[in-house]
């Protein structure tokens, strides 16, 4: 009786949950710096001086070693890159290259992020808000067909939208429903301010893009888990027990095949982030995409830096949520490893 | 060498390899039988097609037809480059961390796991934003993707392959390290090496060809499949065929790629995931 009680206790102590959050947190605080440190090597120290070229080949000397000191690029790298961090820390960005060269005096990179990102955010919320429930439902309805016409209708369908990049979906679909069909608008143009969601037709053909190049790999997973589960000693004793199959399936089977699944539509939402880059051109949605895109034709560098970390930590933090949700789904992992 | 022909028995793996084929031969030999010069305007802006241009002008009124033809040797000669170059750096890699068992190990495991928690487009991007636009950038950077996932495959394989007989009997009769793997090590672990090889390659097409179409790669005035849906994007309404010709030519190929590699994969009893990046087997 004294050993379960101090069992119980030691327990409570340190609730492997919590361990497991902190585990998890730190881990993703380490990506999350090492991303920064890669982003800060690719923009500043390779060969290629921003300056010059934001300036373009009117620039003087001068101007270019005025613009350099202004954008703290004359410091050694050590010290930009604690600059950069600590300005992150206190919610500054930084200063847009570009707008500086412009002859501006003060140019910051946040009033230029901030509204494309609330609308990258909302192409990417709507997208998952159909990817994730679709993936799972062609994924079981291909599970229970397996071998049969819809199994094989799913995989080709699938597996010929991940074989094509998305500005090919995406110039297919303006093909077929605005040059052909003239049902929808080819370009999703929204006003600065605006919202995108007061004209949803504009969002259908991006939508529909991102759904067809990243469906693929989350309906395969989901089938082959729900295979795999299916064919169980549980499953057949839940059948054989004479319960509904519709039972059998949600129930029993699902719960379990959904574990392995969580990861893949973890992995599939970040697949999402970068199909959102080249979707957003596609269509001209003023996301951040589109910004990234056009300060990397300009190299407008601290927009870059500043725009690719708030993606990698986007991307970092699907895998600690991923993660999480797994933990609470299947308790086995909660124990300590 | 009939064995290795067995996937071309199945359907998917006939129909992939004729696909593949016909757009090989399009890149290929398509600039022989351009009937007009790719660069140069020949009629009004975005005309639809018509008996002098059969597939219409593009957006500058240059033959869409004729810079079809020209335009299919950048999109595969740059991923056969790049896919080419993953696969030297990734085996050199690989070998050697596989075979010396040394410090190397768990400083590139790390690399990996650096690589795979950053989404690659936005890899590229930022190195394209520091070093510029360019052909070498463009081949570097996407070989950089892939080498990671190529070198822990090869590491893994070496590490197996090491401990057998033969191996042990030619370090046993004195060889020196670099002949135990070329001719030890090497030949016994390219089958599951190259099996992935036909997923890379479509991976390498995939992000060059979105590269171009963003216009951060190859620059106008070259005919490039991508950099022509993207030039005319805006004037689809004009002419669409200047947008779905070339956006067809990559759809054919990417999908003959992988229809190629399932049924390869297949006659070897291995499932096909597409996109390589993401599926490195746990170390």
């Amino acid at each position: 009786m004294t050993a379960v009680a101090e069992r119980g206790r030691r327990v409570r102590e340190t609730s492997p949950v919590l361990a497991f959050l902190g585990r998890r947190m730190l881990g993703a605080l380490g990506a999350i710096l090492v991303a920064s440190l890669v982003i800060f090597l690719g923009t500043v120290v390779l060969p290629g001086d921003a300056a010059s070229v934001v300036l373009g080949r009117n620039g003087t000397p001068q101007q270019v070693a005025a613009l350099n000191h202004r954008l703290h690029l004359d410091k050694p790298a050590g010290t930009e890159y604690a600059d950069w961090m600590s300005g992150l820390a206190h919610g500054d960005f930084g200063d847009s290259a570009v707008g500086l060269a412009q002859g501006e005096t003060h140019a910051p990179v946040w009033p230029l992020i901030s509204g494309p990102l609330k609308n990258s955010l909302i192409l990417a919320l709507v997208t998952a808000l159909f990817m994730i429930p679709l993936s799972l439902f062609l994924g079981v309805l291909a599970a229970v067909n397996a071998g049969r016409p819809a199994d094989h209708v799913i995989s080709l369908g699938t597996l010929t939208g991940i074989a094509l990049p998305e500005f090919v979906i995406g110039s297919l679909l303006v093909g077929v429903f605005f040059v052909g069909l003239n049902w929808l608008p080819p370009v999703a143009l929204v006003p600065p301010g605006a919202n995108p969601l007061d004209d949803p037709q504009k969002l259908v053909l991006p939508v529909m893009t991102l759904l067809l190049a990243s469906l693929a790999s989350g309906v395969r997973m989901v089938r082959a888990g729900m295979i795999e589960v299916l064919g169980t000693e549980y499953v057949q004793t839940a059948r054989l027990n004479g319960l509904p199959e519709r039972r059998v399936l949600y129930r029993y089977a699902m719960r379990n095949a959904l574990a392995p699944s969580i990861q893949v539509l973890a992995q599939n939402l970040q697949w999402l982030i970068g199909g959102i880059i080249i979707t957003e051109s596609v269509f001209a949605y003023p996301g951040l995409g589109t910004t990234l895109v056009t300060a990397v034709g300009n190299r407008d560098v601290t927009v870059v830096r500043d725009i690719a970390l708030l993606i990698a930590v986007a991307y970092i933090l699907i895998n600690l949520v991923a993660d999480l949700i797994v933990m609470l789904l299947v308790p086995k992992l909660r124990e300590p490893a | 060498m009939r064995h290795r022909l067995r996937f071309m028995r199945s359907p998917g793996g006939a129909i992939g390899v004729a696909i593949v084929l016909f757009v090989v031969a399009v890149a290929v030999f398509g600039p022989y039988l351009a009937p007009h010069d790719p660069t140069a305007p020949i009629g009004p802006d975005a005309a639809p097609p018509s008996s002098h241009a059969p597939l219409g002008t593009d957006e500058l009124g240059r033959d869409v037809l004729s810079r079809l033809l020209n335009g299919g040797r950048s999109v595969i000669g740059l991923a056969l480059l790049s896919t080419a170059l993953a696969y030297a750096v990734g085996m050199s890699i690989g070998l050697v961390a596989g075979y010396s068992r040394s410090k190397v190990d768990p400083a590139l495991m790390r690399t990996v796991d650096v690589m795979l928690a950053f989404p690659p487009l936005l890899f590229l991007l930022v190195l394209i934003a520091g070093a510029g636009t360019s052909i070498a950038v463009l081949v570097i950077g996407v070989a950089a993707i892939q080498a990671p996932a190529i070198s822990r495959i090869v590491r893994t394989s070496t590490l197996e392959v090491s401990v057998r007989g033969y191996v042990e009997a030619a370090v046993a009769r004195g060889e020196r390290p670099i002949a135990v793997i070329r001719r030890e090590i090497v030949p016994n672990i390219l089958a599951p090496v190259l099996v992935d090889a036909g997923l890379r390659f479509t991976y390498s097409i995939l992000i060059i060809a979105s590269v171009n179409y963003l216009g951060l790669g190859l620059q106008p005035p070259s005919s490039d499949w991508a950099l022509m849906v993207s030039e005319n994007r805006e004037y689809i309404n004009l002419n669409v065929w200047a947008v779905i010709a070339p956006a067809a030519m990559i759809a054919l190929l990417t999908i003959g790629v992988n229809m190629t590699g399932d049924a390869i994969a297949r006659s070897l009893g291995r499932s096909y995931v597409p996109r390589p990046v993401e599926t490195v087997p746990p170390s």
